[in-house]
C-alpha cells in the first residue's frame, strides 16, 4: 500500500499537523509526501528530513500558491494514479482540499480519524466527540483527514527522502487569492503548545482577558485559547477558539479560566493530559472533566497564581 | 440570480446525544430534531442577499426522511421562496448528497449554492467541497463574510491563524462558519405563510445517480470518560499541585 500525505505549510515551514498525519499514514503503508505551493524550496528541504518519508513530490507552481483547493485538487487526483490513499491533516486547509479530491476520485472521505484499525477500518468522532464511530470503507482508494491530536508526531529530523519534482499544475480559473490576516504572536501555536491557558465569558471584557489571561500564559510559556462565548463576545479573535467548530487541542496541561464547559468546548479539549479549571460556579460542567479544580473568583485567583508561579 | 440552500435535519444542538446500548448509533427516537445550525446560517445569508436585491429567489432543498419537510418549512418561514424534498429513508453519505445536489444544480442553475460547513451529527465537513468538485465551481469554505459583486463573489474565510479572502467566479459554492450572521427567528405570521409556499417532492431515483454508501458503520461507542479529579482549596494548594505534576517549578 502506498500513501500520499499532503504537507501543510506556510511557505516557509512544515506545520506540525503534517507530522501526526505521517504517523497515521505509516500505519497503512509506505509514505510519500506532496509539497505543493509556489517557492517551496525551504519547505521541501524540511519535508525531506521527516522520518518515515520515502519520497517528497514537489509541485512548485504559481497556481498552487495559497493552497487554493480548486487548483491543488486536480493535481492530487493525477498523482493518485500511483497511490492507494491520500491523507491530509484535519486543519482548515486540509478540510478544504481533501473532499474536493475525494469527489473527483468518486471516493467517500473518512474525516478526522482518531485511529487506524486496519487497512480499511478507522475510528472517528461524531456528534462533537460525544460518540466514536468505527467505520469501514469499501472504496478502492481512500481519502482521509487525520486529527492531529490523536497521533504522535513523526520526528521532524532524521529522514533523508529523495526529492522528485512533479509537473502538471494549472490554474482552474475559478478562484483567486485576495489576501489574508494571519495573527502574529510570540506565543506558541494553539494546536502544538504544551500548555494552554484558556479564558471564557466570565472574563467580562477584552481588557480583562488580556490583563488576566495573558500574564499567566506568558509566565508558563503557554498558548492562549478561548471559549466560543469569549470569541462571540469579541474579547479575542476567532482563531483563539477551542471547541467543536474551533481548534481541537490536546496539550499536556489545559488551564480553563472562567469557562463553564459547554459540550462544544469540551469537544475541543477533553483529550488534554491534565485539565485545570478555575471557575466561580462549583456546579460548572468543566469540573466534571477537570483533574484539578479551584472554585472561586478568577479576578482574585489568577493574578495570585501568576504571582506565585 | 437564484440561490440554492441545502439543509439537513439533525439532532437539536441542545440535546445531549446518547449512544444506543446495542452500539449501532446515536438514539434519535423521541428526541428533538432541528435544522443543522450551520444550515440556518446558510438560509439566513441567502435571505439577506435577497433583501439586498442581489438574489431573486431562494430555493431550499433537503435530502432525507419525510420528516425533513418540517426543516424545509422552517426555512420557508425564515423567508426562503420554495423547497425541494428528496425523500430517502436510507442514509445518504456526503458523496451521494453532493451527487444529488449536482443533478439539482443542473436543473435549477443557481448562481450560488450556500451550505453549512458541516452537519453537527456526522461532523464530516465534506458536502460543499464535494459539490464544488462535481460542478467544477470555486469553493469559499468556512465563510465569515460574503460579498456578491457582478460576476464574482468575495468570501472571507475563517482559517487556522486568522482570516483569508478569496474571489470566486460565479456560479460558486459557499460554506458557512459560525460568525457569518445570526439567523432570524421565523415570526408566527411567516410560519403560517410558509405552509402555502411550494414544496416539491422528489426521490433519488429521479436523478439517476449512484448514492450507494461506501462506508459501513461497524459500531458506535461512547468516548472514554475522564475520571473525576480533585478540588483544591486555594491558590497555594493549586500551585503546590501544579509543581507536583511538573507544570511549575
Amino acid at each position: 500500500m502506498k500513501m500520499l500525505v499532503w504537507v501543510e505549510h506556510d511557505g516557509a515551514t512544515v506545520k506540525d499537523a503534517t507530522l501526526s498525519t505521517v504517523t497515521a499514514a505509516t500505519k497503512l503503508g509506505a509514505v510519500d509526501l506532496l509539497v505543493a505551493g509556489a517557492g517551496v524550496g525551504a519547505v521541501t528541504e524540511a519535508a525531506a528530513k521527516i522520518a518515515g518519508a520515502g519520497k517528497v513530490l514537489v509541485a512548485d507552481d504559481a497556481a498552487l500558491a495559497h493552497a487554493l483547493a480548486e487548483n491543488v485538487a486536480p493535481l492530487v487526483v493525477t498523482l493518485m494514479a500511483g497511490y492507494d490513499a491520500f491523507l491530509v491533516p484535519a486543519t482548515t486547509n486540509g478540510k478544504n482540499i481533501a473532499p474536493r479530491v475525494a469527489a473527483l476520485l468518486d471516493v467517500m472521505q473518512i474525516s478526522d480519524i482518531l485511529s487506524v484499525e486496519s487497512a480499511d477500518t478507522f475510528t472517528r468522532p461524531i456528534y462533537a466527540g460525544n460518540a466514536i464511530a468505527t467505520v469501514q470503507s469499501s472504496d478502492a482508494k481512500k481519502v482521509i483527514s487525520v486529527r492531529g491530536t490523536a497521533f504522535k508526531k513523526a520526528a521532524a529530523e532524521g529522514g533523508s527522502a529523495a526529492v522528485e519534482p512533479v509537473s502538471g499544475a494549472c490554474d482552474a480559473g475559478v478562484s483567486t487569492y485576495v489576501g489574508s490576516e494571519i495573527a502574529k504572536s510570540e506565543r506558541p501555536e494553539l494546536t502544538s503548545a504544551k500548555i494552554i491557558v484558556s479564558g471564557g465569558r466570565a472574563l467580562q471584557s477584552s481588557e480583562n482577558f488580556h490583563a488576566i489571561i495573558e500574564p499567566l500564559a506568558d509566565k508558563l510559556g503557554a498558548a492562549v485559547g478561548a471559549s466560543r462565548a469569549a470569541v462571540d463576545a469579541g474579547y479575542v479573535p476567532n482563531d483563539y477558539q477551542v471547541g467543536q467548530t474551533g481548534k481541537i487541542v490536546a496539550p499536556e496541561v489545559y488551564i480553563a479560566i472562567g469557562i463553564s464547559g459547554a459540550i462544544q468546548h469540551l469537544a475541543g479539549m477533553k483529550d488534554s493530559e491534565t485539565i485545570v479549571a478555575i471557575n466561580m460556579d462549583e456546579d460548572a460542567p468543566i469540573f466534571h472533566v477537570a483533574d484539578i479544580g479551584l472554585v472561586g473568583d478568577l479576578f482574585k485567583i489568577v493574578p495570585e497564581l501568576t504571582e506565585m508561579l | 440570480m437564484k440561490v440554492l440552500v441545502p439543509v439537513k435535519r439533525v439532532l437539536d444542538y441542545n440535546v445531549k446525544p446518547r449512544v444506543k446500548a446495542d452500539g449501532t448509533g446515536v438514539d434519535l427516537a423521541n428526541v428533538k430534531m432541528s435544522m443543522n445550525p450551520f444550515d440556518e446560517i446558510a438560509v439566513e445569508e441567502a435571505i439577506r442577499l435577497k433583501e439586498k436585491g442581489v438574489v431573486t429567489e431562494v430555493v431550499v432543498v433537503s435530502i432525507g426522511e419525510a420528516k425533513a419537510q418540517e426543516t424545509l418549512r422552517t426555512a420557508l418561514a425564515m423567508g426562503a421562496d420554495r423547497a425541494i424534498l428528496v425523500t430517502s429513508d436510507a442514509k445518504v453519505e456526503p458523496l451521494g448528497v453532493a451527487k444529488l445536489l449536482k443533478a439539482l444544480a443542473d436543473e435549477e442553475l443557481p448562481g450560488l449554492v450556500i451550505l453549512g460547513k458541516q452537519a453537527i451529527d456526522d461532523d464530516n465537513n465534506q458536502t460543499g467541497q464535494m459539490l464544488a468538485a462535481l460542478t467544477g465551481w470555486g469553493q469559499g469554505t468556512f465563510a465569515s463574510k460574503v460579498d456578491v459583486e457582478g460576476d464574482f463573489v468575495t468570501v472571507t474565510r475563517e482559517v487556522d491563524g486568522g482570516a483569508e479572502t478569496e474571489k470566486l467566479k460565479l456560479p460558486a459554492i459557499v460554506t458557512t462558519d459560525l460568525r457569518l450572521n445570526e439567523p432570524r427567528y421565523a415570526s408566527l405570521p411567516n410560519i403560517m405563510k410558509a405552509k402555502s409556499k411550494p414544496l416539491a417532492n422528489r426521490t433519488p431515483a429521479d436523478f439517476g445517480v449512484d448514492i450507494a454508501p461506501r462506508l459501513t458503520t461497524l459500531k458506535v461507542v461512547e468516548p472514554a470518560k475522564r475520571s473525576a479529579g480533585i478540588k483544591v482549596a486555594d491558590v497555594e494548594e493549586l500551585v503546590g499541585t501544579l509543581k507536583a505534576i511538573g507544570v511549575a517549578k
